[in-house]
């Protein structure tokens, strides 16, 4: 079956935000308003827990340290009751040990703070895809592009184009979110599985190396750069 | 007074108890010893004067059957002139005395025959009468005579006073000696421990240098003194942490901090267009990017030389994340114009994967960013895990100008950059947290010569085994 990958059907989500500082609050709020997004407001642990049960919310962004009930608790106890909903756990404690903390409490994404929105963005828009149906499709296709999951194939054009194990990955990961920012710790974590600071952009390199040999020579780049963000595949220039 | 409470201190400590203790079951042990065996010895003598009585009588009566009432008194008469002899008394079935060598025997014990205790007069040499115990033995003989033998018991009651008056000495003995070796002991323990307490007191005041004396000799309170003194090493060398950790967060932060500050303000006073106002803000983005970056660098080693990551340690197949990180900085290190390759050997350490790639990671950006060739051809980065011993070896070797000898202790420690370095950017924490990494897994970090360039070398104790590949939990390579 081949996925739509279509960037405008990417509609609105519905984001519940549990954040009891009221200023980050306010500002997240509306950030993900002007990204033309729904969201729906919490000041504690219990009043966030409650809203996650009671209604339908494409991904929970939850602080760590809240009053009532802390953030990793109430995603155990969301897990625990069978909730699937995406969760992205956000927290000044970034550690290593605190971020694997995080995700064995059923989260699925953890960024430290402070952080830049764009990242928070476009993690939470990842992960609002991932309960989409296209994570189990085996072809990929933008465009001219197309990229089997199985035979470990890439053809552009209908040419076989011959990638390393890494950077086939990479344009995997591109591909299954196209249309969507990638960021580069996104990329790092995600491809690579690391999730410290390379402090060079090593990843930039490797884009440009998988972009010379799926956009070259050829007309219409599939490969953007968003400016400030990331990355994005998408057919034809936004 | 001062004596009591000196005492008093001396029993409530816990060598003086035990050994109280001890000796009380060794007191009982004592008295149940020789009460046994003196009741023993005064069964045995017992036994034996009954025997010897059996054997008299047997042998009177004998002397009865051969020759008469005449011959008995005669054998009598003649065996009571003996030195030591028994006790004898015969008499006719009227009760007169025919024959006796002790004359206030009462009649009365004549009546029945069989063996029992009774209580006499002897004449001694001073001629005073004195009760004596005897144990007789009376017989009937045919014709109605009544034959008493019987053995004065005096020696049995004397021999075992023989015994228990010094047994009862020998326990009052071990006793006294017993606490007086107690306080001894106690004392010389109570002084070791007395001169451990006023040390950690002088350390819990604040002088973190103090350290416990060890004596030599090797005992247990020696063992005691020297883990309290590693472990204090280990405190001195954690505050010494926090404290180089605060001073860094005041002086190193405080600059970029008053840069941002001065940028902002230098914004307001002179941007006109929009086009300043857009520079201005976002240079105050980069800067603060910048800062989030060392403070993170400066928590992850205060964290990892705290130990604090610890519990997230895993068997980490290090060949596959030497592999991974160095095929991560390839395409850079290229592109830098540095040709960089790897060899490795399968080792797996115990450890936090994630610091121990942010370590290797860390290593070939300084080789990067250092270790370019002075006249532009192209350079070398070998990444190299080997095993060595028990150790696993990763070195990052370069071809670049090197580090000076004399610089390179300095170069690990936190935010010493050299002179000629400072231009490039980077917080300056990156080799600091190498070590740190290394310090947390037990292993550590140096630099050697590449004669041209530098070789770092991380030293991490191994897991033991040639091959753990098969147990490795390397999730790099998992969807």
């Amino acid at each position: 079956m081949n996925a739509n990958l279509d960037p405008d059907t990417l509609t609105a989500m519905r984001l519940l935000l549990v954040e009891d500082d009221r200023d980050a609050a306010e500002y997240l709020r509306k950030a993900f308003r002007e990204a033309g997004h729904v969201v729906d407001h919490a000041a504690d642990g219990e009043e966030g827990l409650a809203l996650a049960l009671a209604d339908k919310y494409d991904v929970l962004v939850v602080d760590r340290m809240l009053p009532l009930r802390d953030g990793l608790s109430l995603v155990a106890e969301l897990r625990g009751r069978g909730h699937a909903t995406p969760v992205l756990i956000l927290s000044a404690l970034g550690q290593v040990d605190d971020r694997v903390q995080g995700l064995r409490a059923g989260g699925d994404d953890y960024l430290p703070k402070p952080y830049a929105f764009t990242e928070l963005l476009a993690r939470v828009e990842a992960l609002a895809r991932r309960g989409g149906p296209q994570a189990t499709d085996t072809l990929y296709k933008v465009a001219d592009l197309e990229l089997d999951r199985l035979a470990h194939r890439v053809t552009r054009g209908g040419k076989e184009i011959a990638l390393q194990p890494r950077e086939f990955r990479l344009l995997e990961y591109l591909m299954r979110h196209a249309g969507q920012v990638v960021t580069r710790t996104m990329l790092l974590e995600n491809v690579w599985d690391y999730h410290f600071d390379p402090q060079t952009n090593v990843i930039d390199v490797h884009v440009s190396r998988l972009r010379s040999k799926v956009d070259k020579g050829f007309e219409v780049p599939l490969i953007h750069t968003v400016r400030g963000a990331g990355y994005m595949v998408r057919a034809g220039l936004a | 007074m001062r004596i009591f409470r000196h005492l008093a201190r001396l029993v409530r400590t816990t060598a003086f108890k035990l050994l109280a203790a001890y000796l009380a079951v060794f007191a009982i042990f004592a008295v149940s010893v020789i009460g046994y065996t003196a009741w023993h010895t005064r069964e045995l003598i017992q036994n034996q004067v009954a025997d010897d009585l059996d054997r008299e009588v047997r042998y009177l009566a004998e002397q009865y059957h051969i020759g008469g009432i005449q011959r008995l008194v005669y054998v009598i008469d003649r065996r009571s002139r003996r030195p030591g002899s028994s006790i004898y008394m015969l008499a006719n079935f009227q009760g007169e005395v025919l024959a006796a060598n002790v004359s206030d025997l009462s009649l009365g014990l004549l009546d029945a025959a069989g063996t029992r205790f009774t209580t006499y007069n002897r004449q001694d040499d001073s001629g005073a009468g004195r009760s004596h115990v005897a144990f007789v033995q009376v017989f009937i003989l045919s014709g109605g005579y009544r034959l008493l033998v019987g053995r004065d018991i005096e020696e049995r009651d004397t021999l075992r006073d023989l015994v228990a008056r010094p047994a009862q000495w020998a326990v009052v003995l071990i006793v006294v000696l017993g606490l007086a070796g107690g306080v001894f002991v106690t004392r010389r323990v109570l002084k070791r421990i007395d001169a451990m307490t006023a040390t950690t007191e002088t350390i819990m005041a604040g002088d973190l240098t103090g350290r416990l004396a060890v004596s030599g000799a090797g005992d247990e309170f020696d063992r005691l003194a020297h883990s309290l003194n590693v472990m204090l090493e280990r405190i001195e060398a954690l505050m010494q942490g926090l404290k180089d950790v605060s001073d860094n967060i005041a002086h190193d932060l405080k600059t970029p901090l008053t840069r941002l500050r001065n940028r902002a303000e230098e914004a307001l006073r002179t941007a006109r267009t929009e086009e300043d106002w857009r520079g201005a803000l976002e240079t105050t983005i980069e800067e603060s990017d910048g800062l989030i970056r060392t403070f993170d660098a400066l928590l992850m080693i205060a964290r990892a030389e705290a130990g604090q990551a610890r519990d997230t340690m895993t068997d980490v197949d290090l060949a596959d994340l030497t592999e991974n990180v160095a095929e991560l900085y390839e395409p850079l290190a290229d592109e830098q114009g540095l040709d960089l390759t790897v060899t490795s050997e399968p080792v797996v350490v115990h450890g936090v994967r994630e610091l121990l790639a942010q370590a290797l990671s860390n290593l070939i950006d300084n080789a990067i960013k250092y270790g370019r060739v002075p006249d532009g051809g192209r350079g070398r980065i070998a990444v190299r895990l080997a095993r060595a011993g028990s150790d696993a070896l990763l070195t990052v070797a370069d071809s670049g100008p090197g580090i000076p000898a004399a610089d390179r202790e300095r170069v690990v420690e936190r935010f010493v950059r050299l002179e000629a370095s400072r231009t490039r950017p980077g917080s300056g924490l990156g080799l600091s947290q190498v070590a740190a990494v290394a310090r947390l897994h037990g292993g550590d970090l140096s630099f050697a010569d590449n004669g041209p360039g530098l070789v770092a070398v991380l030293r991490l104790p191994a897991k033991a085994g040639r091959d753990g590949g098969g147990a490795a939990t390397d999730t790099a390579s998992r969807r």
